[in-house]
């Protein structure tokens, strides 16, 4: 998983300058993806695909799960939602998560975006420490070279 | 068009950091000053950023020349129509842009929407306005059973492909089976008599009638799979503008590079316009008026409920994909408010040469379009997603355009039109609509 983890990332760093023209997004936008849910019930992480997905192509993400300590929390249930929040609409799809696949570790199916640009990704957790949600912000942007 | 069976790239990164830099980047030595952000975006609106037709794993023949054969035969075939006067080329002329130029279809009835033109239809994930059908194939086995368009059911659709085209449909298919002694009307779509002849032939025979019928919309897609946009004006300015060189941007007028501009972001229009085919494949409630007010199409909402109860989408038994490759039915967003009066949003290419324009053909002419766009009425059904002054909608900004600023935008917009073509075989003499 780490190993999936440094690719993305490095993926990330070389296409960093692909991003859309259409609306400025507002300067501090938080566009961490691990964090604490909204009221500090549970650690949030959410991974990327090692695969970078093309615009319209359904894929998947992973999600990390822990408890405020830091421990993994196992047995959640999650809701998807999300959209784009300069264009006022949802998610094309209505994504899953899948049961736990082991260590406080989810898979996140069926993301799909329509276009590029700042994404709100929201999940709704269900879990030992009871319910919380968590909301990430991230840029989808097209990586071609200039 | 090779270029358009070249495999691209069509990457997208998803980022995550704030790369603010972006925006202040400037592309030297070319004659129109454009970000990087804005480039790259211009960039991934290329034709050839769409790249190969995907495969629809849930037509087994769609890459057959012979099946490709056999449905442009019945896509002219007027045979196939309860007054034999209706094919499907009798709304999607070749020769006019594969639509007919009218705001509402006409067949053996007046219809209720826009007819849509058959470029691109293989990149598309959903199909009609209301994207109530999820392949090509499935798509056209609707209006040979529809009241309004080509008025036939289906037996009697079945009946005329085994009287004049057996020999080819079995080359395809294999053998037709034995359909037993058929009534001359019969369907499950038709009217009261139909009805009831279809209740009353045998579960073999109804099975039997439908995979016939099915494999006639396998044969259609296979042709119209083919159908294709060409290059345009827009398509060499990008290219050269993607490659950094100031001579070629020469190709588009200062008004056209306006236009662009406004395209990308005070207008808004890339915020659904985007990508090759200039949309996002999504549906979206744009406030446009309905031709009935008293009656509004509700869209999306009906046609997503519509899709989950097709015997012939990606899930069916009619459908040669393995039920984990229907990705999208998996996930399907059945129950999103915002698609209530949302539409398709339909390709800009060659959208010119195709008025008039929206879902019903409200709007007559491209400068009407973009006002709309400007004024942003509120909707009549559900919520439109655009931003009106003194109303709160998320993050999304007012559209302000000057009557000057609309011109450049249409200008822009008569860029986009290119040849049709028929890939593997000729280009269609007319782009005129």
């Amino acid at each position: 998983m780490s190993h999936q983890i440094r690719l993305t990332s490095a993926l990330f760093a070389l296409t960093a300058l692909g991003l859309t023209a259409c609306a400025t997004r507002p300067a501090n936008l938080d566009l961490s993806l691990a964090k604490a849910s909204a009221t500090g019930a549970y650690g949030v992480a959410l991974v990327p695909p090692a695969t970078v997905p093309a615009i319209n192509q359904i894929h998947s993400w992973t999600v990390k799960l822990s408890d405020s300590a830091g421990a993994p929390v196992h047995g959640a249930l999650f809701t998807v939602d999300g959209g784009m929040p300069q264009h006022g609409h949802g998610l094309p799809t209505k994504p899953r998560v899948s049961n736990e696949l082991g260590n406080g570790t989810y898979r996140l199916d069926g993301m799909k975006f329509s276009m590029t640009g700042w994404w709100v990704i929201k999940l709704n957790i269900q879990g030992p420490q009871g319910a919380d949600t968590v909301t990430f912000n991230t840029v989808v942007a097209s990586p071609h070279k200039i | 068009m090779t270029s358009l069976n070249r495999v691209i790239s069509f990457a997208v990164v998803v980022i995550t950091f704030s790369v603010s830099l972006a925006s202040t980047s400037r592309a030297a030595g070319v004659h129109d000053a454009w970000s990087a952000t804005e480039i790259a975006t211009i960039a991934s609106m290329r034709l050839t950023e769409a790249g190969e037709r995907p495969p629809d794993p849930s037509n087994a023949y769609e890459q057959l020349p012979a099946a490709a054969n056999l449905g442009k035969q019945l896509f002219q075939d007027t045979g196939l129509s309860s007054n034999r006067q209706v094919a499907c080329a009798t709304c999607h002329l070749p020769g006019a842009q594969f639509q007919d130029g009218r705001p509402r279809g006409q067949g053996v009835g007046a219809g209720r929407r826009r007819t849509m033109p058959v470029m691109g239809a293989a990149h598309l994930p959903f199909l009609f306005w209301d994207g109530r059908k999820d392949s090509l194939w499935s798509q056209a086995l609707g209006p040979w059973e529809d009241g309004l368009e080509h008025g036939s059911n289906r037996v009697a659709l079945v009946k005329w492909v085994r009287a004049h085209y057996l020999s080819a449909y079995e080359q395809i298919f294999g053998l037709m089976p034995d359909l037993g002694p058929l009534p001359e009307s019969a369907g499950p779509n038709g009217t009261q008599v139909e009805l009831a002849n279809w209740a009353g032939l045998t579960d073999t025979q109804r099975e039997r009638v439908n995979r016939v019928f099915a494999n006639m919309g396998k044969s259609i897609a296979a042709y119209e799979r083919n159908i294709s946009y060409g290059e345009t004006r827009f398509d060499r300015y990008a290219e050269t503008t993607a490659a950094g060189n100031r001579d070629g941007q020469q190709i588009l007028t200062a008004q056209e590079v306006r236009g662009l501009r406004l395209f990308l972001n005070q207008g808004q229009c890339s915020t659904c316009h985007n990508g090759p085919l200039l949309t996002d494949y999504a549906f979206h409630n744009t406030g446009v008026p309905p031709v009935d007010a008293t009656a509004p199409d509700a869209g999306r909402a009906v046609g997503v409920r519509k899709l989950q109860q097709d015997e012939f989408n990606c899930l069916g038994r009619y459908s040669d994909a393995r039920p984990e490759q229907c990705t999208e039915l998996h996930y399907l967003a059945t129950d999103d408010p915002t698609k209530l009066g949302a539409f398709r949003t339909p390709s800009l290419r060659n959208v010119a040469a195709r008025a008039p324009y929206m879902h019903a053909g409200q709007i007559s002419t491209l400068d009407q379009v973009i006002e709309h766009y400007a004024q942003s009425p509120a909707a009549i059904i559900g919520h439109s997603e655009l931003a009106r002054p003194g109303e709160s909608q998320g993050e999304r900004q007012v559209i302000r355009l000057t009557p000057a600023q609309i011109q450049d935008i249409k200008a822009f917009l008569e860029t986009l039109t290119g040849p049709v073509v028929e890939l593997g075989s000729k280009q269609f003499e007319a782009i005129g609509g």
